[in-house]
């Protein structure tokens, strides 16, 4: 007997003492839990996603459409980056002022290579406000999931409010699972040592985040 | 390697050199105690936290009430893309499995992301009796590898060690395993993370290929997802060629929207936060992005054995978050090497007994190293109601009875170290069956009174060395009670 036929076998005399449950999964779980947390605007939403960017350590800009070339050229220099990792499918204008040199992320590139790039700009597929998240699949602009790990800096535009959400149970709707996901909460992170938060292990240890106003919010004219 | 479990005394004479050790009981106490704090504050935050433990208590059951039919769909949604599925009904078969997909590559050296499932299994030693060397990639079990030393907590393996420790064992140890610690280290722990990035980033680049767990598995996407704080997991799991993930059966849950639920109350009952900086799901294999072959291994190990025990199956919930033994007062005061089991605390008590059976004298006495306060049972964010299984597991060992073994029935015998509160128990049986014995037992007790001794002497030592033996009042409740006709007639005979 092959060990699946055998793990399958023990699985269903396991559960001989138990009768039969022909309820469809959609009636076995009852989910009385919210959708989001409390009732906000647009505007407090992407608020709140930068407050909780922040209070885990990711540095948050805000602009305009217009501004996203000249503020990315900023941090750049501002950091002294002399390379630049660029994903395809990037808008062109988000890097058109930057100073430092521009490489494409190419599968030919080892991980050796990556490792001398000092940045990478990239978009994202949804970002999430109430736990402060970005979420990249590998979508246009955002590459693979290595370039935004290795560099030790980070720069992740998010449009708002288009690529906002409230929750996790949100961002999930949204997110295609046969894409390659990774899930961004802040910089690289560790509680190893006496279970106290201290950022800066293996990924970007600065993570700065673009929130992107391409149109104005009912609430912020309020 | 890190050290082994085996062979190891039963939890009282386990925990006896823990509780003498004051810096291990002062990292633990400060440890346990920050988390605790900020915990409950993360937990606050969502008003229908209940709302959410309850849809993930039902989640996890309606999975284990079908496995067998979730592990067919998900083997077959993994295989549509892309990846391999292999079986393991106990370590030997999983590390075989792990050994010879690693020798099949050519290569003599892997990365590893944090995983409780090849702890259980002694991965790493059975890839090096192969001559494969394992690089641990967590923080803490870098700290545990470097030291020599064995896990003890779940979550933070190196949880019993303060910063300055973790100093000395990176001065100490690292030049042995790569690039050494610089040697101005310093004990911040800003400062130790950095030493640890240096040190692990060579082999990030050079190794190709990459070991995992998973936290959870969705059958209806053969999605797999991996919770992680410091990008160690992302690197395993996306700079190697090959990824070979061992994960428990019961990590799986049935759908995508699963995920909502405990991508909420994982990182906040764990690290309590909001969210662990990174999460990293992937189905199969993606062209130009990650390793171009994943190999997932199903383990079984003891978890069908477990799902057969109507009480105990409920063991199998665990989402490992490791908040059970932050609360535990028991565990913050032994440490978790007591619990002689890569998983301690509260519900290693009752997951070690179960996967391992209870013939060993720490298995068997694990059921007892709790004061059954239900602390565990409160912040358990699937609600696995521990003191029901722990007074289960009690009655198993101390009465014997059917269980599940490698999938066949047997009938334990009563553990032998019981054989005095079995008689005890006999007697009491006996004697309450028989009420003139006991009112002629009681007379004589009064009667001598003054010639009891304060601590029992034989196998009631024991119970009398931390205890005071109750005083035997002059008279007994039912001899008064006739006497003074349930109270209505006064001390000396006469109606009040």
């Amino acid at each position: 007997m092959s060990s699946r036929d055998l793990i399958l076998g023990r699985v269903r005399h396991a559960l001989a003492d138990l009768a039969d449950d022909p309820a469809p999964y959609a009636q076995a779980v009852e989910r009385s839990y919210l959708r989001e947390h409390g009732e906000r605007t647009v505007g407090q939403t992407v608020a709140l996603l930068a407050d909780n960017l922040a209070d885990y350590r990711a540095v948050v800009h805000r602009c305009t459409g217009p501004e996203v070339a000249g503020t990315v050229a900023r941090l750049l220099s501002a950091r002294g980056a002399r390379t630049v990792l660029v994903p395809a499918g990037l808008p062109p204008d988000w890097s058109a002022d930057v100073t430092a040199v521009r490489v494409p992320d190419s599968l030919s590139s080892t991980a050796y290579d990556l490792d001398r790039a000092d940045s990478v700009i990239t978009g994202c597929a949804v970002a999430v406000a109430e736990t402060g998240t970005i979420v990249l699949d590998g979508g246009p602009g955002q590459g693979r999931r290595r370039i935004t790990l290795v560099p030790d800096h980070h720069i992740c535009v998010v449009r708002v409010p288009a690529q906002v959400v409230s929750s996790v149970p949100q961002a999930l709707e949204r997110l295609d699972p046969a894409r390659p996901l990774t899930w961004i909460s802040g910089p690289s992170a560790t509680s190893d040592i006496e279970l106290d938060r201290v950022e800066g292990v293996h990924g970007p240890r600065t993570l700065e985040v673009l929130l992107v106003d391409e149109q104005p919010t009912p609430s912020d004219h309020s | 390697m890190s050290g082994t479990f085996v062979g190891m005394p039963a939890f009282p004479e386990a925990a006896r050199g823990a509780v003498h050790n004051a810096t291990l009981r002062a990292n633990l106490r400060h440890a346990t105690t920050t988390i605790r704090r900020k915990r409950a504050v993360a937990v606050a935050e969502l008003s229908d936290w209940a709302e959410l433990r309850e849809a993930g208590k039902q989640i996890k059951d309606h999975t284990l009430r079908h496995l067998d039919r979730y592990l067919e769909q998900l083997e077959d949604a993994v295989t549509a893309a892309g990846g391999t599925v292999h079986w393991a009904a106990d370590a030997d078969e999983a590390n075989r499995i792990v050994t010879g997909l690693v020798k099949a590559t050519g290569e003599t050296e892997v990365v590893k992301v944090k995983s409780m499932a090849t702890q259980e299994i002694g991965l790493n030693e059975a890839l090096e009796a192969a001559g494969i060397r394992a690089y641990e990639t967590d923080l803490a079990e870098l700290i545990v590898q470097l030291g020599d030393d064995r896990p003890s907590h779940i979550l933070v393996p190196a949880i019993h060690r303060n910063r300055g420790e973790i100093r000395d064992i990176f001065r100490a140890e690292m030049t042995r395993w790569g690039r050494p610690a610089p040697d101005d280290l310093t004990d911040t722990p800003a400062e130790l993370a950095e030493a640890a990035r240096l040190h692990l980033r060579e082999k990030f680049l050079r190794t190709k290929v990459g070991i995992s767990g998973a936290n959870f598995m969705v059958a209806e996407t053969g999605t797999l997802v991996v919770v992680e704080s410091e990008g160690n997991g992302r690197m395993c799991l996306t700079l190697p060629e090959t990824l070979i993930s061992v994960v428990g059966i019961e990590k799986t849950v049935p759908t995508w929207r699963d995920l909502e639920v405990f991508l909420q109350t994982l990182p906040r009952s764990s690290t309590a936060e909001r969210m662990n900086p990174y999460t990293s799901m992937w189905t199969g294999t993606t062209d130009g992005d990650g390793p171009r072959a994943f190999h997932l291994v199903l383990l079984d190990n003891g978890r069908t054995d477990t799902l057969a025990d109507a009480v105990g199956r409920q063991a199998l919930r665990c989402i490992r978050c490791s908040a059970c033994l932050n609360v535990c007062p028991v565990y913050e005061r032994a440490g978790g090497h007591a619990y002689g089991s890569v998983y301690p605390g509260p519900i290693g008590a009752i997951l070690s007994p179960q996967l391992r059976g209870t013939d060993s004298d720490i298995d068997a006495s694990l059921p007892y190293a709790s004061t059954l306060c239900g602390a565990c049972y409160e912040v358990c964010p699937v609600a696995i109601d521990i003191p029901e299984v722990l007074v289960h597991l009690r009655e198993r060992v101390a009465q014997g009875g059917q269980v599940t073994r490698a999938g066949t029935k047997v009938v334990l015998k009563p553990a032998r170290g019981h054989a005095a509160e079995r008689a005890a128990m006999r007697a009491t049986r006996w004697a309450l069956t028989h009420p003139g014995a006991v009112r002629a037992g009681q007379r004589l007790a009064a009667r001598t009174r003054r010639f009891h001794p304060s601590r029992l002497p034989g196998p009631g030592k024991a119970w009398t060395a931390t205890r005071d033996l109750p005083a035997v009042p002059p008279e007994s409740f039912g001899d008064w009670w006739k006497r003074t006709n349930g109270g209505t007639r006064d001390e000396r005979g006469g109606s009040r």
